[in-house]
């Protein structure tokens, strides 16, 4: 809401300094978020008041050099006239008419005055000097409005009032300020001068003011020649209307003109700028009707039938069906032949006032919220009219607003006013009342206030508060322009606002503390976090919305539509679909990354989105976390310490998973070969599982995916794992005693086919080993000539260590014995040593 | 020549070769040729025996006083030797000590991750405690139970992503604000007193510029109890301020509108990158918004399972990016989706 200083001041003297009036207002709930100053100190543009006066233009000569150029002799107080050179279309018509009966007042701008360039695009300052112009001597001007930074007008120059005094600096005369506040929809109130000015009122203690409303009820009654029949009063409350005759439409005065652009809206014509007005004003929007377009005189508020149209205001034809109302059907101000406006939304075309309007019928209504905001959805137009009915407007306020602006209407378009007002009211205002206790002010705010402290501070804003129960209780009665109140917490706000926020005093909670309890879940999500940076990856946090593009980008296969959730509304089709795996997301990351540096890792935890079984209780999806790890470049960063080019591959993403999984304490997860997965390496991807549930899978990403991604380096490896089930998994840890005893280490180099998995000859080792073994360690792997084709050599160091004695060789060589014929028997292996 | 002149000559004698000895080798040889059990001093020695018994306490004392004199001067000279050479070593081992060291490989947590542990560590010690909750809603956890009624115009503070659901289906769409958490928190809890974060993801249908994202985190608080008034609600968050943002930081509470807190309040920091004076970034207000807060509307604390009539409680909530932009002075949220190593790796 755009509100100007000079039309707030009409409501209520402002004496406070105007930035200090900002913040005053934004501590009580309407935040001030700007001021724009217009001409003034502090303007983009300030109107030197010695160099930019209000002149008096007094006679209007040919050029004698220039057919397109004009002189004007101007009378700007200060002795004698000074001439003007000027193009001026407007002052064309008075051109060798001699000393003008009627003076014109401009804006008269004196050499080094500063000035927007007319002629420029956009706004560029100048400053005016003197030049001969088809040799004449040009050192002054009359301004367009454009020059004054007024409008983008620059076709002529601005016409002021006749009244305008001489020689008053224009700063003085059309300078201002204008207040930009962000309304919050609980301050619909604030939605007008009026309403702000009631809240300055109230915080300063300063009196309200009410603008001019004499009407002169000149015409005959309004009573039987206009009729109004409302069909729904349950969406039309309150439906007054009026009649003024003989008005002549014209431009609207330059005060009111500038009102509204200062307020945000383009003056059209009298008639309809007076509409504006008055609502900006007070808060109340209205319709003007050309009332000799409305059949019968007579206006019906009913629904939409089957098969209506309607043209609105903006030449725009509405099929009048439940689409325009958001599932209802559409209201309707309508005449006996038919459809005239969209209620409290757009006027219509038809009924439209135009350049030949003499009878005017004037609509001042209150509408269902509901329907006006469900409308106006509908069309995705939300005027300022609706704005305000969809927050609710005041239900005493209609003939407020038609007196006012019938007084406006007569006095600047003239006419007749018929004598009454058609008052249809059949859902009267029922004024909400509340017994407000000084003990739930102190519950809800924390402040001891008296009952009587608490009216005092109630009633400036226009409560009625009576003390009941012998000073017990407020017993308070909103105004009709509060229809925000209808609870005793909106009071105990009204009574925080008034006393101030910044008032209430800091206190800490004194009541007992809630029980506390663990939270498994984000605990994992913690130490997951800090073992993988630990590990050297770092965290991304990408979308939950992807594309189909994406996901088939990573594994075609995903790329099924049907399993996705999907956005009804999307902003752009790469952010459609919420994610079933953080893969696609992640990777992107991982080849974006890669254009720019040798060697990235990351990784994610982040939910995805699993539709549900049809007929299930819940509606929404499961949403379990996922972990995902990206990695790919050079095993370690280039430096002058390692020659290593070496670039990263299965075993470094197998090493920090194996890792996390360790330090996690979940145990026994097995690594099996996944050949058939089409976003990994058939030869270099596992399936990772703990007793036959799948956690997640692992590998190095298929050479077509890389393509797809556009990754370049060698091999990038990826892996996801569902942390819920790995959370499940994790178990406490335990402390094993330490042997004060030696360990015993023993190496055995064994020959085995290529076909039988490590984690097979290690478990093998492990099982014939028994308990006195402490750790295993597999430190070395050869394939070649010397062990034959098909055959592999692992060379294992192994630890045994006794809780309670010194290992004996002869037990040592016992179980090597033993762990020897076990490999041999159970793996075909042979013993190297 | 006497015993004792011998002793006195062999001294002057060994001493000075000692000082010709220039390496541990030459030392080694000395020793051996003066102190050695064939050495000089021990053939000398074998002379003792011969002198008449009057003079063979003097010359034994003298005897051992020169043994011991060699035997210390032997010790210098070893421990000047190995200075010297490991001086020669360290000259032979200096490296520059201003070539980059050997960095270990640690990574970093996303920013908002960082600043989500901030938040919870000081909510915690006041006692709140996390509690998620989903990001595809219904719309009556989003809104309806949240004091927003279909058709309430305050719907239009959250643009909303829908989902696309089959007709009949139960309208589904990407939380607009971890609100909906408070809903779960209270029926878990209620009618006994709680106290809990809300953090998470959440979606608004929303051009994406430097300033807004249509993803971002958000992080509610929440304390309900018998006694929790809305001084206790400022108590909290000027206590919170100042564990972020240090102690005795400026601060202003101005009402605000919340459809699911009543009152509302707009909570402000003075904007620490201008020191209130006003800049861009706090819109040359000299303020800078760090959270929107109020008493929980007593319609939610009833949907909630409670009483508002005898107990009340405030709620509280945050933008973790937001934060953290003003933190490091980031000019562009989008990076925090980005998954941009140039972006990850300064934090
Ligand atoms: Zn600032």
């Amino acid at each position: 809401m755009r509100v100007p200083l000079s039309w707030l001041k009409e409501f209520v003297d402002i004496t406070l300094p105007v930035e200090e009036l900002a913040e005053r207002l934004t501590r009580a709930g309407l935040e001030c978020e700007g001021i724009e100053r217009i001409g003034i100190e502090g303007a983009d543009l300030p109107w030197d008041p010695e160099k930019i006066v209000i002149g008096s233009i007094l006679e209007v000569r040919r050029h004698p050099n220039a057919d397109r150029l004009v002189l004007a002799d101007v009378d700007y107080g200060a002795g004698a006239p000074h001439t003007v050179v000027t193009g001026a279309p407007n002052l064309f018509p008075y051109k060798d008419k001699g000393r003008l009966p009627q003076p014109l007042k401009g804006v008269f701008a004196r050499e080094g005055a500063e000035l927007y360039d007319g002629h420029a695009e956009g706004w560029v300052k100048m400053r005016l000097k003197g030049r001969l112009v088809r040799g004449i001597m040009s050192d002054a001007m009359l301004c367009s409005e454009k020059e004054l930074g007024l409008s983008e007008d620059h076709e002529g120059i601005l016409i002021l009032p006749d009244d305008a005094p001489v020689g008053m600096p224009l700063r003085d005369y059309l300078g201002d300020m204008v207040l930009k506040f962000d309304v919050l929809p609980n301050m619909a109130r604030c939605l007008s001068i009026l309403g702000v000015a009631r809240e300055i009122a109230a915080l300063t203690g300063a009196p309200l003011r009410m603008p001019e409303m004499t009407v002169v009820e000149d015409g005959p009654p309004i009573e039987g020649r206009v009729r109004v029949t409302i069909e729904e009063p349950d969406l039309c409350p309150r439906f007054t209307a009026t009649l003024i005759e003989g008005v002549t439409v014209g431009p609207s005065p330059l005060w009111m003109q500038r009102r509204l652009i200062m307020a945000g809206m383009r003056p059209i014509n009298n008639i309809v700028d007076i509409s504006n007005y008055v609502m900006l004003e007070l808060g109340g929007p209205n319709h003007m009707f050309d009332a000799d377009r409305v059949a019968d005189q007579h206006l019906i508020i009913r629904l939409a039938r089957p098969g209506e149209r309607l043209v609105t205001l903006d030449n725009k034809e509405h099929n009048l069906d439940a689409s325009l109302g958001g599932g209802m059907l559409p209201l309707l101000v309508c005449d006996p032949q038919g459809p005239l406006s969209l209620a409290g939304v757009m006027g219509g075309a038809s009924s439209e006032v135009s350049a030949t309007t003499t009878r005017v019928l004037l609509e001042v209504a209150v509408w269902d919220p509901t329907i006006i905001r469900r409308m106006s959805s509908a069309l995705r137009a939300r005027s300022e009219a609706s704005k305000r009915f969809e927050r609710g407007v005041d239900y005493e306020l209609p003939p407020l607003v038609q007196r006012r602006a019938l007084s406006l209407l007569q006095r600047i378009a003239g006419g007749r006013v018929a004598k009454g007002m058609i008052d249809n009211y059949p859902r009267p205002w029922k004024p909400v009342t509340l017994d407000l206790t000084p003990r739930e002010v102190r519950r809800i705010i924390g402040i001891s206030l008296s009952a009587a402290e608490i009216a005092d501070l109630l009633r400036p804003l226009g409560f009625a508060c009576d003390l009941i129960d012998n000073g017990a209780a407020v017993r308070v009665t909103a105004p009709s322009s509060r229809r925000d109140i209808t609870m005793l917490a909106d009071l105990c706000e009204e009574v925080a606002r008034m006393y101030g926020y910044d008032r209430i005093p800091l206190t800490l909670m004194a009541d007992a503390l809630p029980e506390q309890r663990n939270n498994p879940s984000l605990e994992l999500e913690l130490r997951v976090r800090d073992l993988l940076a630990g590990a050297g990856l770092d965290e991304a946090i990408t979308y939950s919305l992807t594309s189909m593009a994406a996901v088939a980008a990573v594994n075609p296969a995903d790329a099924d539509a049907s399993l996705y959730l999907r956005l009804a509304n999307p902003l752009t089709p790469e952010r459609e679909y919420l994610r079933r795996s953080l893969l696609p997301t992640l990777l992107e990351a991982l080849a974006q990354n890669l254009r720019e540096r040798e060697r990235v890792l990351l990784f994610e935890i982040g939910r995805v989105y699993l539709k549900r079984a049809p007929g299930s209780d819940d509606p929404r999806p499961e949403e379990p976390r996922r972990l995902a790890l990206a990695l790919a470049g050079r095993r370690y960063e280039r430096s002058w310490h390692t020659p290593d080019e070496t670039v990263m591959d299965f075993f470094d993403l197998k090493g920090i998973v194996e890792t996390l999984l360790a330090r996690l304490n979940v145990s026994g997860v097995q690594f099996i070969p996944l050949t058939d997965d089409p976003r990994f390496h058939p030869g270099r991807a596992a399936r990772l599982e703990r007793d036959g549930r799948v956690l997640g899978v692992i590998g190095e990403l298929h050479p077509e995916v890389c393509e797809r991604l556009e990754i370049a380096v060698p091999r990038a490896m990826a892996a996801e794992l569902d942390l819920e089930l790995i959370g499940a998994l994790v178990e406490p840890v335990r402390y094993r005693a330490i042997s004060r005893y030696p360990a015993t280490t023993q190496d055995l180099s064994l020959v085995a086919a290529i076909t039988v998995p490590a984690d097979r000859v290690a478990a093998t080792i492990r099982k014939y080993a028994g308990a006195l073994l402490e750790s295993l360690t597999l430190f070395d792997v050869y394939e070649g000539e010397q062990v034959g084709a098909g055959k592999r050599s692992l060379t294992y160091r192994l630890v045994f260590r006794a809780p309670d004695r010194t290992l004996n060789d002869a037990e040592i060589a016992k179980i090597r014995q033993k762990i020897v014929r076990g490999l041999e028997y159970d793996l075909g292996a042979t013993i190297r040593g | 020549m006497s015993l004792i002149d011998q002793l006195n000559q062999l001294e002057q004698e060994a001493l000075a070769a000692l000082e010709r000895a220039a390496d541990l080798t030459a030392l080694a040889e000395w020793k051996s040729a003066y102190l050695g059990k064939q050495g000089a001093l021990s053939r000398l020695s074998r002379g003792l025996g011969a002198l008449p018994a009057e003079e063979r306490p003097a010359a034994g004392a003298r005897f051992n006083a020169v043994r011991a004199t060699l035997e210390q001067a032997l010790e210098r000279a070893e421990a000047q030797l190995k200075r010297i050479a490991r001086q020669h070593a360290f000259e032979a081992d200096q490296v520059d000590v201003t070539l980059p060291g050997r960095a270990p490989a640690i990574g970093r947590l996303h920013p908002t991750t960082q600043m989500l542990r901030t938040i919870y560590s000081v909510l915690g010690e006041m006692g709140f405690q996390v509690w998620e909750s989903p990001e595809v809603e219904t719309d009556e956890f989003n809104f309806q139970l949240l004091n927003m009624p279909p058709d309430h115009p305050a719907r239009d503070m959250w643009d909303t992503f829908y989902i696309d659901t089959a007709p009949g289906e139960p309208t589904l769409l990407l939380r607009t604000h971890t609100s909906p958490g408070q809903i779960y928190a209270m029926r878990a809890n209620a009618p006994n007193p709680v106290r809990a974060i809300l953090p998470g993801k959440c979606y608004r249908y929303e051009q994406v510029t430097a300033r807004h994202e249509m993803q971002f985190f958000q992080v509610e608080g929440i304390a309900i109890g018998e006694q929790i008034s809305f001084a206790d609600l400022k108590g909290t968050l000027v206590a919170f301020a100042e564990r972020l943002y240090g102690k005795g930081v400026k601060t202003r509470f101005r009402p605000s509108y919340f459809p699911f807190t009543e009152p509302s309040v707009e909570f402000d920091i003075e904007c620490f990158l201008c020191g209130g004076a006003g800049c861009r970034v706090c819109k040359h207000s000299g303020w800078l918004e760090i959270l929107g807060a109020g008493m929980i509307h007593p319609t939610v604390l009833r949907n909630g399972g409670y009483d508002p009539e005898k107990v009340s409680g405030f709620a509280f909530g945050m933008g973790p990016e937001r934060m953290a932009m003003l933190r490091y002075g980031i000019d562009d949220i989008r990076w925090f989706f980005s998954g941009d190593e140039r972006f990850l790796q300064q934090f």
